[in-house]
């Protein structure tokens, strides 16, 4: 049992990325990726739906009616998002501040409807969890890596933390205000993906 | 194949659970969420006055706010007033002594409605800071109108000409050419969010400037 189901976990990190493999999610990848602590803050919101969604859809797929099965998960996920939404709000206010519409916007993060639809739908609950597990730090992954690259060249940070040292400003270094910005973004995830797909062997016919 | 009934049923009960569900969270977090937004008030009411420094506690933010800020208002002739009766502002003491009023000011930006606190010195003349706490401008554009390169350029600024007339400060096109007590530099790539700040600035201001003539007179 054990065999079978760590694929279903590890598949999504690596060689079934979400953002890398199936390019899904970059919305916020490229949104939230400014600074490290959001872009945590964002898996976590993340991986609590994803999981939360595919349980839920999972334990209820022999009775949702066909018919209006995208509606109910649309109604499934769009709760737990606005339930992580409130949770942020009432107890990381600075982030979620920093986060606005982004959170909200997992309702329409394909990467959310894509796992319920293709997985949950047909697997039990235990496999669909660790599906959403997977595909959640998945997308997680590329964030932080994503991030952590815009905040250093960006701000000269890590976590909040100066990184770059002040004589390097001294001597005329300045941090790259393109990073910052949305392009910045789509460079760094550009490179990810080859470097990723080119690990991976992967390649789109 | 489901029913109708059945679709109806099923769909009447996920809803209903998912509302109830919502209804539960929202209802048990609103005392934590309403206390954080007004802690963030109060932090940026302190910080437009440079009493705000961010590693500060909650508690440490309450303490400060008590202790330098009062919440006052103004009657229709600009005198100030502890009964609710139209324009609110907040009083800015130290040791005691009133050092300056802090205004709230708000205004359409590109994308959003920009928030904002104004403080003015006892002379009802030179600015003491400013900060804008809400808006939705572009991260690394309009958004830089929070970050404290763009805001600590307002401290020491005036608002009035020599001759009295309210002008507030301009935020210019990029690099300001106009070195003067009226003018900042703006942000390049953002002239539709400073031009936004720009005009609710005086805008509000103005709904201000019986309080603020009064001094300026004398």
């Amino acid at each position: 049992m054990a065999n079978k189901s760590l694929p279903i976990f590890t598949d999504p990190l690596n060689q079934n990325n979400p953002i890398t493999k199936q390019v899904l999610g970059v919305c916020s990848a490229l949104a939230v990726t400014v600074k490290l602590d959001t872009a945590v803050v964002m898996t976590l919101a993340l991986v609590f739906v994803l999981v939360l969604s595919n349980m839920i859809i999972s334990a209820l797929r022999n009775y949702i009616p066909s018919k209006i099965r995208i509606i109910v998960m649309l109604t499934v996920i769009a709760s737990l998002v606005i339930l992580a939404d409130q949770v942020l709000k009432a107890f990381l206010f600075d982030i979620s501040k920093q986060l606005s519409v982004f959170v909200g916007l997992i309702i329409t993060n394909c990467i959310v409807m894509g796992r319920a639809e293709a997985f949950a739908m047909q697997n039990d609950v235990k496999s669909s969890a660790l599906d959403g597990l997977g595909n959640g730090l998945g997308y997680g992954i590329i964030l932080i890596l994503v991030s952590t690259f815009r905040e250093i060249l960006g701000s000269g940070s890590f976590f909040g933390l100066k990184v770059v040292p002040q004589f390097m400003y001294d001597l005329g270094y300045v941090n790259n205000g393109l990073m910052l910005l949305a392009p910045g973004a789509f460079i760094v995830l550009g490179l990810i993906i080859w470097v990723q797909r080119t690990i991976i062997g992967y390649r789109e016919d | 194949m489901h029913s109708n009934a059945y679709t109806y049923r099923f769909v009447i009960i996920v809803t209903g659970l998912a509302a109830f569900l919502l209804a539960l969270a929202s209802t048990g977090l609103k005392d934590r969420q309403d206390f954080n937004r007004l802690l963030d008030t109060k932090k940026n009411v302190l910080k437009s006055v440079g009493e705000y420094e961010s590693v500060m506690t909650p508690q440490a933010v309450e303490e400060a706010y008590t202790q330098f800020i009062s919440e006052k208002f103004l009657d229709d002739t600009g005198k100030i007033t502890d009964t609710d009766v139209g324009l609110s502002l907040f009083e800015y003491r130290k040791d005691g002594k009133v050092e300056g009023y802090i205004l709230p000011v708000s205004g359409k930006g590109l994308w959003s409605t920009i928030k904002g606190f104004f403080a003015v010195g006892t002379d009802r003349n030179t600015v003491l800071g400013i900060t804008f706490y809400e808006h939705g401008e572009t991260p690394g554009l309009g958004g830089e109108i929070e970050k404290d390169w763009f805001t600590s350029q307002f401290a020491g600024k005036k608002i009035f000409t020599s001759k009295n007339d309210l002008v507030s400060i301009t935020i210019a096109k990029g690099k300001s050419t106009i070195v003067d007590e009226y003018h900042v530099d703006g942000v390049s790539g953002a002239t539709l969010t400073t031009k936004g700040v720009n005009d609710f600035l005086l805008r509000d201001l103005k709904k201000y400037e019986k309080f603020l003539t009064r001094s300026v007179q004398g």
